[in-house]
């Protein structure tokens, strides 16, 4: 299945991204489908991440993660964290096919994020929602 | 699952190597990270077992320039072949638009390549997709290791074995000193992208 985003949505989804998390100090931002691809990205500019690897790694261990949940009788685990000594990592599943991972610092605190995160899911899920097509 | 990017003009194509273990997927990415590096921003990405075994997958993005306006971007993925490792490689194959299957054309490894393409055909169907209808390359591998007297199938035979049924392109090749690597590669792009171009009409 292919899968078409135009310009309108994919603004729409940037201001999102945008506005929740690159003005809370969140370094990097993004918006992949389950694939690996990679829909939309923001960063704050200061951080040079390869994006396009980081999304094929973060499908897979989303991947992972998610069929460790089935083999315990969860349906899945749809948030993923992992902390580093300066940057962590936040995943987060957008409907069935999407996740949004976010790259942030000590400054950004874990419970104010997942706010955002959890605010955004929705905003991004009712864009994708009302203009995707297959 | 291919990503049209209409803002950016922009298609996001998967392609999955697959096929029997030690039968040289990641060879094949390697010598396509060695011959293309101008074009490779990153560096290849690879999961390994510590006895230098594929044990999630290896990753290479790779640029292909402009198709009719768009900047394609190819994902080349492989998988784990161990038969262990078959919720793993379920796992790659989710969303894939093209498949190189490398089979290893070593008389003893007949067995395994049938096997392979099998559980190829089981796990694509787990995401609704056929084997008969996804686009497709075989690569008849290791055609080099005749020089050395190790006993091969003959092309004939792997057709037979594997071929006779799907009718996919098949090409003979050497991952491992270059021979016809970026052929399939080009033979996996071009069908991948013909699909893609149908799917939009």
């Amino acid at each position: 299945m292919t899968y078409v985003l135009g310009q309108e949505q994919l603004d729409a989804i940037e201001e999102v991204l945008e506005e929740d998390f690159t003005n809370i100090g969140v370094s990097c931002v993004f918006l992949i489908d389950m694939a690996g691809n990679v829909v939309a990205s923001q960063d704050s500019g200061k951080i040079t991440h390869d994006i396009y690897s980081l999304a094929a790694l973060a499908a897979g261990n989303f991947g992972a993660v998610s069929t460790m949940a089935k083999i315990i009788g969860e349906d899945e685990f749809s948030i993923l964290f992992h902390k580093g000594k300066k940057e962590s990592i936040h995943f987060s599943k957008v409907m069935m096919d999407f996740l949004l991972i976010s790259i942030f610092d000590e400054k950004v605190s874990l419970g104010f994020l997942r706010l955002k995160v959890s605010d955004a899911v929705d905003k991004i899920a009712t864009i994708l929602d009302h203009q995707m097509k297959p | 699952m291919a990503f049209v990017n209409l803002k950016k003009k922009e298609v996001q194509v998967k392609i999955v190597y697959y096929g029997p273990g030690r039968g040289g997927k990641t060879t094949n990415l390697e010598y396509i990270y060695e011959t293309y590096n101008d074009r490779i921003k990153t560096e290849m990405i690879a999961i390994k077992t510590q006895g230098d075994r594929t044990l999630f997958f290896d990753f290479l993005p790779f640029e292909m320039g402009k198709i009719m306006g768009y900047d394609v971007k190819i994902q080349l993925y492989t998988v784990p072949g161990q038969v262990k490792y078959d919720a793993t490689r379920r796992l790659v194959l989710r969303g894939v638009d093209g498949v190189v299957f490398v089979a290893d054309s070593m008389a003893v490894r007949r067995k395994n390549n049938m096997l392979s393409l099998k559980n190829l055909q089981d796990n694509l169907a787990t995401y609704k997709k056929s084997i008969f209808k996804i686009p497709l390359v075989l690569q008849y591998n290791k055609r080099d290791l005749s020089d050395k007297g190790i006993p091969l199938l003959s092309c004939e035979s792997m057709e037979k074995d594997l071929n006779s049924r799907l009718k996919v392109p098949s090409i003979e090749g050497s991952a491992l000193n270059g021979q016809n690597v970026v052929q399939t590669l080009k033979q996996i792009i071009t069908l991948t992208m013909a699909a893609l171009e149908k799917e939009f009409k």
